[in-house]
Parts: structure tokens; C-alpha cells; sequence
């Protein structure tokens, strides 16, 4: 716990020294004032108590990120060429996808996965259930199939 | 050509104002107005260094700041304001 | 080099101009809420991830690169948040999407 407060100190001393740039007294004893606040407010809503954000899954989690990106462009094409469409038909579907399996902060960044590629969208987060409202047929087939999911719950492991 | 990037935001950033105005519902317009909230951020992070300010780059972060508390505050009010409707629809029916 | 970087941060910015106009088009032309919100999720994320990574080149390592790189990360992690809080009060509100939404879940895999 001491180790997380003070990995946390650390990171918000060098975010004002690198953000603002003045080192005034005036300015320097306000960083000091807001690092402060911060810590108590967080401290309050138990952050270090429980593990709520985990730094650890550090570089598996960069990979995710490549892959999210290369998804991201793919379906932002997709979508781009139904927009461009001059018909403009869009048969939108709604599936719900079961993540009970998943702890909550994973089923979280599932969520926020599925929302963040263009063409599929995170209508809600339910008692493990995720529905996801998805342009095409296809990208909802697509979601359902579960590379995302298997991608998320493959961080945890190891 | 940074105006070709500026001019797109501009553009982008009045269709969006139209579709506030136009509607219909009201999450389509806190919808537009959360488009209009990033594309300013964008622009703002181009205009640094169009005019060779990097100081904007801290409007541009605090802007991101206030839009998405800004977003989120209006649709707790709106989202409050359903649940108590149905609350008073349960204690009439 | 110089000129290279130039080059590679000119595709990226018009790149990223294009995405964010197709996503302005799609959130006026598409036809109900939710399309709409897949519309506005292409300016939201390709084009942020396009502009910002075309500034980021013309920045060079520099300070400026990290407050871009914190305005990126910030806007990755924020708009997905700020479309399912959008998204789900609709949802409460009563908007239906133009599809029918399942009650049971279906099984993955």
C-alpha cells in the first residue's frame, strides 16, 4: 500500500514539475497543495485498498493496443464506406454478449474496447452482460465470435 | 498544411452544430455537442503549432477536462430526471 | 529525414482531417441515434489517434510530444466513457435502436 502511495506521489510531483514548467515558489507550494489533495481524495475513495487499476499488465497491455489499433482502422474504413454510401441503408443489430467470466475492471476495458472501434457500441454493462449495438450484421457476428474478449481476458493471465 | 487539417475541423465542427440544432432528441444534441468538444480539442492541439504556441496545448488538455465532465453532468441531470418521472408515474398508476 | 517526417506527418493529418469530416458527415446523415454514434466514434477515435500522431511527428522529441501523447491517452480513455453514458441514458430513456434487443445472453465461443 505504502509502495502504491508513493508510485502514485511520484507520478503527480513529476505531471505538475513536467506541466508547468515555472518553478516559482507560489507555484511549486500549489503543486505541492494539489499532490496532496489528490492523494487524500483518492486515498478516500479506496483506491489503494483494493487493486482497482492495475499497472502491472504493463507491456502485454501495449500489444492490446497495437492490435485495438489496427481494428480500429479496419472498421473505420468499414464505416466510412457505409457513411459515403449514397443509399444509406444501415440495418443496425443489437446482441448481447455474456462476460460474467471476467473480472469487472477487465469487463470494463471490454466495454470501452467494443465502443472505440468504430461500427460496434457498448449500450450497456450488466451484471456481466454487455449489449452491444453493432452497425452491421456482420461486425456483431464479429463480437459475438469473441477475439476481443479472449485478447482481454489473455492480459490477466501469467 | 495545417489548414487542410483546420478546415476539415471546421467543417466537421458545423455539421455537428446543425445536428444539435436539429435534433430530435435531446441525447442526439448532447451528442453533437460532445463531437464539437473533441473536435475543439483537436483544433486547438493544431493551432499550437500553426501559430507555433505550444502553450495551447494546455487549453487543449484542460478543454478535453471540462468537456467530458461537462458531457457526463448533463446526462446524470437528464438521466435523474427520467427516473424521477417514472417514480411519479409508479406512485399515480 | 527531415523531409521524410514531413511527408509522414502530412499523410497522417490529411488522413486524419478526411476521417474526422466522413465522421461529421455520417453523425448528420445516418439515420437514428445509435448509427449516429458510430458515425461520431470515427472522428472520436481514428481521427483524435490521426491528427494527434501527425502533430506528434512535426513536434519531434520534445516536451510537447508528451502533453500530446497525455491528450491522446486522455481522449482514448474518456470517449468510449462519455458514449456509453450516452448510450445507456438513452437506453433508460426509452430510445430503442431500430433493432430488437435480446433478453437472454447469447453464449460467446
Amino acid at each position: 500500500m505504502i509502495k502504491r502511495i508513493l508510485l502514485l506521489a511520484v507520478l503527480l510531483v513529476l505531471a505538475w514539475l513536467l506541466w508547468s514548467g515555472l518553478y516559482k515558489p507560489l507555484l511549486l507550494g500549489l503543486g505541492v497543495f494539489s499532490c496532496l489533495l489528490t492523494l487524500y481524495v483518492v486515498r478516500r475513495m479506496g483506491y489503494f485498498d483494493n487493486e482497482v487499476f492495475a499497472l502491472r499488465y504493463n507491456l502485454r497491455l501495449v500489444g492490446f493496443w497495437g492490435w485495438l489499433g489496427r481494428e480500429i482502422v479496419k472498421s473505420s474504413i468499414e464505416v466510412a464506406q457505409i457513411v459515403l454510401r449514397p443509399s444509406l441503408k444501415v440495418e443496425p443489430k443489437v446482441v448481447a454478449l455474456g462476460a460474467d467470466d471476467l473480472e469487472p475492471l477487465d469487463q470494463a476495458l471490454l466495454g470501452n474496447s467494443i465502443t472505440l472501434t468504430p461500427g460496434t457500441l457498448t449500450l450497456d454493462v450488466h451484471e456481466g452482460r454487455i449489449l452491444v449495438h453493432s452497425l452491421t450484421a456482420a461486425g456483431a457476428d464479429a463480437v459475438l465470435e469473441g477475439e476481443m474478449k479472449r485478447r482481454v481476458s489473455a492480459l490477466r493471465q501469467g | 498544411m495545417y489548414y487542410v487539417v483546420t478546415i476539415a475541423t471546421f467543417l466537421t465542427m458545423a455539421l455537428a452544430l446543425i445536428r444539435a440544432i436539429l435534433g430530435p432528441s435531446v441525447y442526439d444534441r448532447v451528442l453533437a455537442v460532445n463531437m464539437f468538444g473533441t473536435k475543439t480539442v483537436l483544433l486547438l492541439s493544431v493551432i499550437a503549432f500553426l501559430y507555433g504556441r505550444p502553450d495551447f496545448l494546455d487549453l487543449a488538455l484542460a478543454y478535453a477536462l471540462i468537456n467530458f465532465i461537462g458531457v457526463l453532468a448533463v446526462l446524470e441531470f437528464f438521466r435523474a430526471r427520467v427516473a424521477r418521472r417514472e417514480a411519479e408515474n409508479r406512485e399515480g398508476a | 529525414m527531415d523531409l521524410a517526417l514531413d511527408i509522414g506527418s502530412w499523410i497522417l493529418l490529411t488522413l486524419g482531417g478526411v476521417s474526422v469530416l466522413i465522421g461529421g458527415i455520417g453523425a448528420l446523415r445516418m439515420p437514428d441515434l445509435y448509427s449516429r454514434m458510430h458515425a461520431a466514434s470515427v472522428t472520436d477515435s481514428m481521427g483524435a489517434i490521426l491528427i494527434i500522431l501527425g502533430v506528434m511527428l512535426q513536434a519531434g522529441l520534445s516536451l510537447a510530444t508528451i502533453k500530446l501523447a497525455a491528450i491522446l491517452l486522455f481522449l482514448l480513455f474518456t470517449s468510449p466513457t462519455a458514449s456509453n453514458a450516452l448510450a445507456s441514458a438513452a437506453l433508460l430513456a426509452g430510445n430503442k435502436p431500430r433493432a430488437e434487443v435480446p433478453d437472454t445472453p447469447e453464449t460467446s465461443q
